[in-house]
């Protein structure tokens, strides 16, 4: 790790103006930025923690939507977000242990946009609404490939919007050494039809697998997809599974998540 | 029922309460006044020629004491081999210089190349990042078999190829072996690879070297399972040290496996360069790093053949490896595959011809050594997948074909045809424990039910047998060793009775504080709790092999109880003179010394009270003082074998395989603390799995290890393994050792991953995917799905 400033401000207007400064950063969990920094792979000037901002904090409902705080962790939405939206919630209590699950954040976990994260396809599934600092920026134009996204220099992610769903629910396949998505789906039912957002397959991060999308509004059930096919091009091949290993994933975790939808 | 506290009692480990409150002592908890930190520059690239290293600016930045490179050591000895293996033609294998900074040529990626010494750490890296270093790229050599071609770049230009040896064994019977094929009513084959692994322990690496200019007196702290090894090669090799000017020191150790008996460049850049700079010097490994500098295992690629007569008997092995070294030879790297692998290939069977080629190759990867079961594991993957194979090819029951080959409980001592002489066993009496414990019988009605949930579940065993306590000197000394392999221990009995235990073993985690005191206490008959074991530093402990290959407790163990019995015998002689008797008449009970037929007794306090007070004393005949030291050489290994069942359900639509159910019977002989005994086999199961199922350490044909970190390289958890049935019942005494003990600590990691295996294989074929021959280890979800596939 290089030498670096950290300041702790406890409120929004300041986090912004810290940021402000050449080489600042946000810190919010600490559990993808700090092991950067430990690699020396990446070196802010400076660091700004936005763990002790209160309005970026907790899980509230509004109306038929849940707003996430973007410095929640991960395990108070797996707690908090249980009575409201047990699929997203369930999502949470999968990602990573305990100890990550309770410094982890879903505004450093979307900012990060790992292809093989979890949430990026809950955001995406849902047809969530990313709010920051400047501007409200819909799920479908958040993400832009792997680890970037549409944020700009000194931009916050400050909420995460979620409209409640009739039913959702993520299927996962761990990647066996980080246990992180090797392929999972999240699939949400609304009144208007289904999204179905996978994750860890694509060498483009996170995606909305349309044709399932199109069954599953048709007809909710895991056979309505069963003779799908995600082809294999594009998709991710390293140590721990082959893109047609990958592919064959896609549909299996879809079944996986209709049918374990409620 | 044993005594608490003695031979048999699973009294609790003493030494948890430290390690699980914190207090353990490390050897990176120790820091010396006046420390410096050293990092190492290491290479990047897998091969290549250092054309020129400018550390100008790095000198210069704060912080920075002293930069070091090769040119710096040029007096300094290599990093010794310490097994010489003698090839198929007579000839000694070739054998490189391994030096302690890069020389010319960097080997692998992680080779260092400079040594850093700042105030701190972070200064030092600073400064690493300042070095400019210049080298011209070479190909890097990955693949064994291209690297045995002609005309392949070599890793050692001062070597004729990349052979380091081509071993045959049994050489003689090569011939008579290949006529038995050719005669064969039956021959099976399997192509198999045997994973390369890294260890991991917990704890990472670290040394610290320490010069004292008062006694001229050099110390290392090092993670070493072994310290007395580690003074001997270092000082006698690298750095020209007599002993008694060098002490090495290894505290606790977390966890090693193998990976911890080697000496290593870091132990002797800090030890000799505490001296150059007046100050100590710490290295401590990130983990990191470790993957990139600790030994590697394994890593076997192997065609093994099996003949077979009309009445499925078996007549003929053929064994034939080609077995990775890396880039340098680490210290006991040529034994692995050869001795420790080719001897062991007759298994638990009476197969009556045996040959084995194992030809060992230079690559640009890590240096291969020894871990947990190593060379064994390897052999016992060989027979026991070619086993199975055998018999679905020749569609008879995989436990019959087995049982009908078993070396039988009345054929011991049983000579194979690989020069070991297994002298004890009973293969139909742990079979059978493992068949009755795994409800074997019923794995029909299991697979029906888990086929109703849409699982494929099999079950596929594993009979082993090993080598280990090892090892008699002599016998490895023609084998080639540089070393012998005695192990020692002083009971040093101090004036109000209780005991101090002095051995050249080293636990790195397998409890011999506690173990070793219940020999004594058991023996004498007072309580463990006023024994204690010193292991682990040079200075106060006699000279001693350490701790690996399953010895401690069948070697140094033995070596506890002759000096026990010197002591016991000393103090019969004592309290004979106190009461008045003759030694002969003198019978030692519960701590308390009688006279034969009479209610005339002294207790032990009394004896040894005399012996430092010998004021009533027959110092005519007796020294005073109760300290005696032996030193046992064993004439034999000792031979754990056992049965290993494991029944998976494989999920069909992601190919991923959950072990249901896994049991382990085993035969070790005595066991002196049975829960200790059954945590060595939780573990060895836990690494055994991990092999067969997770772990891989996989290199790209640049030479860049794509597994070196956790989020890659897949080690074992919790919930990977089942809760383990395992079994010590069925045991057959060792019968050359006076404890009868055989060691304990591999066999879980030798055992178990064919039974994997073989429990996928079957369930394939059960669920009717009959063209699954064979799976790689390790059987990872994408692999199975693949196999499933075709
Ligand atoms: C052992 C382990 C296992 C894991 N397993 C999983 C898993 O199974 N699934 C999964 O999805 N993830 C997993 N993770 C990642 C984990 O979820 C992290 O918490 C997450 O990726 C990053 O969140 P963070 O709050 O720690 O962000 P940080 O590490 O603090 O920051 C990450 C990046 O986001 C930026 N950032 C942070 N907050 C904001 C914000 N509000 N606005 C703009 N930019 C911001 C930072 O500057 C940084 O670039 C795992 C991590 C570990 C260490």
């Amino acid at each position: 790790m290089y030498a670096f400033d950290f300041v702790k401000p406890s409120s929004l207007d300041e986090a912004v103006a810290a940021l402000a400064d050449e080489g600042a950063q946000p810190l919010s969990g600490g559990q993808t930025l700090l092991a950067s920094m430990k690699q020396r792979l990446n070196a802010p000037e400076k660091l700004v923690s936005l763990r002790a901002i209160p309005e970026l904090q907790g899980v509230r409902r509004e109306g038929d939507t849940l707003v996430v705080g973007a410095a929640t962790t991960h395990a108070r939405v797996t707690t908090e977000a249980a009575a409201d939206y047990p699929g997203l919630a369930a999502l949470a209590g999968q990602i990573g242990d305990p100890a990550v699950r309770n410094l982890g954040t879903i505004g450093g976990s979307l900012a990060n946009n790992d292809p093989s994260a979890c949430y990026p396809a809950a955001v995406l599934g849902s047809g969530a609404t990313v709010a920051t600092n400047r501007r409200k920026i819909a799920a479908d134009d958040f993400f832009a490939g792997m680890f970037t996204t549409v944020l700009e220099e000194g931009e916050i992610i400050t909420a995460v919007h979620f409209p409640i769903p009739q039913r959702a629910a993520y299927a996962k396949f761990q990647q066996p050494a980080s246990r992180f998505a090797l392929t999972a789906a999240y699939v949400a039912q609304f009144a208007d039809g289904v999204r179905v957002a996978i994750t860890g397959a694509s060498e483009g991060g996170v995606f909305r697998w349309s044709e399932a999308e199109a069954a599953l509004s048709a007809d909710f059930r895991p056979e309505a997809v069963a003779g799908l096919k995600a082809p294999a091009e594009g998709m991710i091949g390293d140590l721990h599974g082959t893109p047609e290993y990958r592919a064959h994933l896609v549909g299996v975790m879809t079944r996986r998540a209709v049918a374990a939808a409620r | 029922m044993p005594k608490d506290g003695g031979i048999g009692a699973s009294t609790k480990r003493r030494e948890d309460n430290r390690f699980l409150t914190g207090n353990g002592r490390y050897t990176d908890d120790i820091n010396l006044r006046g420390q410096a930190y050293v990092h190492f520059l290491r290479s990047d690239v897998a091969h290549g020629r250092i054309k020129g290293i400018d550390t100008s600016a790095a000198e210069a930045m704060p912080g920075v004491i002293r930069i070091f490179t090769a040119a710096d050591f040029s007096a300094a000895g290599g990093l010794p081999c310490g097994w010489q293996v003698t090839d198929r033609f007579g000839q000694p294998m070739q054998e490189p210089k391994h030096p302690i900074l890069a020389e010319g040529k960097v080997r692998h990626v992680g080779d260092p190349i400079c040594g850093i010494v700042a105030e701190t750490l972070e200064q030092a890296r600073d400064a690493a990042e300042a070095i400019e270093v210049d080298i011209e790229e070479l190909p890097a050599v990955i693949d064994m078999a291209k690297a045995l071609e002609d005309g392949s770049v070599k890793v050692h230009d001062d070597l004729t190829s990349n052979l380091c040896y081509d071993w045959g064994f049994v050489e003689e019977n090569r011939e008579a072996v290949d006529e038995a094929f050719a005669r064969a009513a039956h021959v099976v084959s399997v192509d198999l690879v045997n994973n390369r692994l890294c260890a991991n322990p917990m704890e990472t690496r670290v040394a610290i070297g320490d010069y004292d200019p008062w006694n001229d007196q050099h110390t290392l702290y090092t993670t070493s399972q072994n310290p007395h090894v580690i003074r001997l090669l270092m000082g006698a090799f690298v750095l020209s040290l007599p002993e008694h000017k060098l002490r090495v020191v290894a505290p606790d150790v977390g966890g090693g496996f193998g990976s911890k008996i080697y000496h290593y460049a870091e132990e002797a850049f800090c030890t000799q360069a505490a001296k150059w700079l007046k100050r100590p010097v710490k290295w401590a490994s990130t983990r990191s790093e470790a993957f990139l500098s600790d030994a590697h295992a394994r890593d076997h690629i192997s065609r093994i053949e099996l003949a077979l007569d009309a009445d499925h008997n078996f007549t003929a092995i053929r064994s034939t490896t080609l077995a990775n070294m890396g880039a340098y030879l680490s210290t006991f790297a040529p034994s692995i595959p050869t001795w420790l692998h080719g001897t062991l290939m007759a298994g638990p069977y009476k197969t009556p011809l045996v040959y084995v080629n194992v030809r060992a190759v230079f690559t640009n990867t890590v240096a291969v050594d020894a871990y947990r079961g190593a060379g064994r594991p390897e052999a016992t993957f060989q027979l026991e997948r070619v086993i199975d194979q055998a018999a679905r090819e020749l569609g008879v029951d995989p436990v019959e074909l087995r049982r009908k080959n078993f070396i039988k409980p009345d054929q011991f001592p049983y000579q194979t045809p690989v020069a070991l002489e297994y002298d004890s066993g009973n293969f139909d009496a742990t079979l059978d424990k493992a068949l009755q414990l795994s409800d074997y019988a019923n794995i029909d009605k299991r697979v029906a039910e888990a086929a109703s949930r849409g699982k494929l579940r099999g079950i596929g065993m594993s009979q082993y047998i090993e080598a280990c306590g090892i090892a008699p000197s002599n016998l490895v000394g023609q084998l080639g060793a540089r070393a012998g392999l005695y192990e020692t221990a002083t009971v040093r009995v101090n004036a109000t009775g209780s005991i101090s235990v002095l051995t050249g073993c080293h636990s790195h985690g397998q409890g011999h504080e506690t173990s070793f005191p219940q020999i004594v206490a058991d023996m004498i008959g007072i309580d463990a709790s006023q024994i204690d074991l010193v292991h682990g530093d040079t200075a106060n402990t006699p000279m001693g092999m350490g701790t690996y290959g399953s010895r401690s407790i069948a070697v140094g163990g033995s070596a506890l109880v002759k000096a026990t019995n010197k002591i016991i015998d000393k103090a019969k002689k004592i309290a004979a003179h106190l009461l008045e008797a003759s030694p002969e008449d003198i019978e030692l009970k519960d701590g308390k010394f009688s006279v034969a037929g009479t209610d005339k007794s002294v207790e032990w306090a009394a004896v040894t009270l005399a012996a430092y007070v010998p004021h009533n004393y027959p110092l005519e005949d007796l020294e005073p003082g109760l300290e005696e030291t032996s030193f046992y050489d064993p004439n034999n290994f000792t031979f754990p074998s056992g049965c290993y069942i494991c029944e998976v359900e494989v999920d069909p639509e992601t190919g991923k395989v959950d072990i249901v159910n896994f049991t382990a019977a085993d035969d070790f002989g005595v066991v002196i603390n049975p829960m200790i005994v059954e945590g060595q086999v939780h573990g060895g199961l836990a690494q055994g799995i991990g092999q067969a199922m997770t772990e891989n350490c996989v290199y790209d044909e640049n030479g860049q290890l794509l597994s070196g970190s956790f989020m890659d390289y897949t080690m074992p958890r919790a919930d990977d393994v089942p809760s383990f049935t395992v079994d010590h019942s069925q045991f057959t005494h060792c019968t050359h050792n006076p404890l009868g003990a055989k060691g304990c600590g591999e066999a879980g990691a030798i055992g178990s991953p064919p039974a994997v295996v073989n429990a996928v294989i079957d369930a394939m074929h059960r669920g009717g995917l009959t063209h699954v021959r064979h799976i790689d280890m390790p059987v990872t979800p994408s692999r199975v799905w693949a196999a499933m596939q075709n």
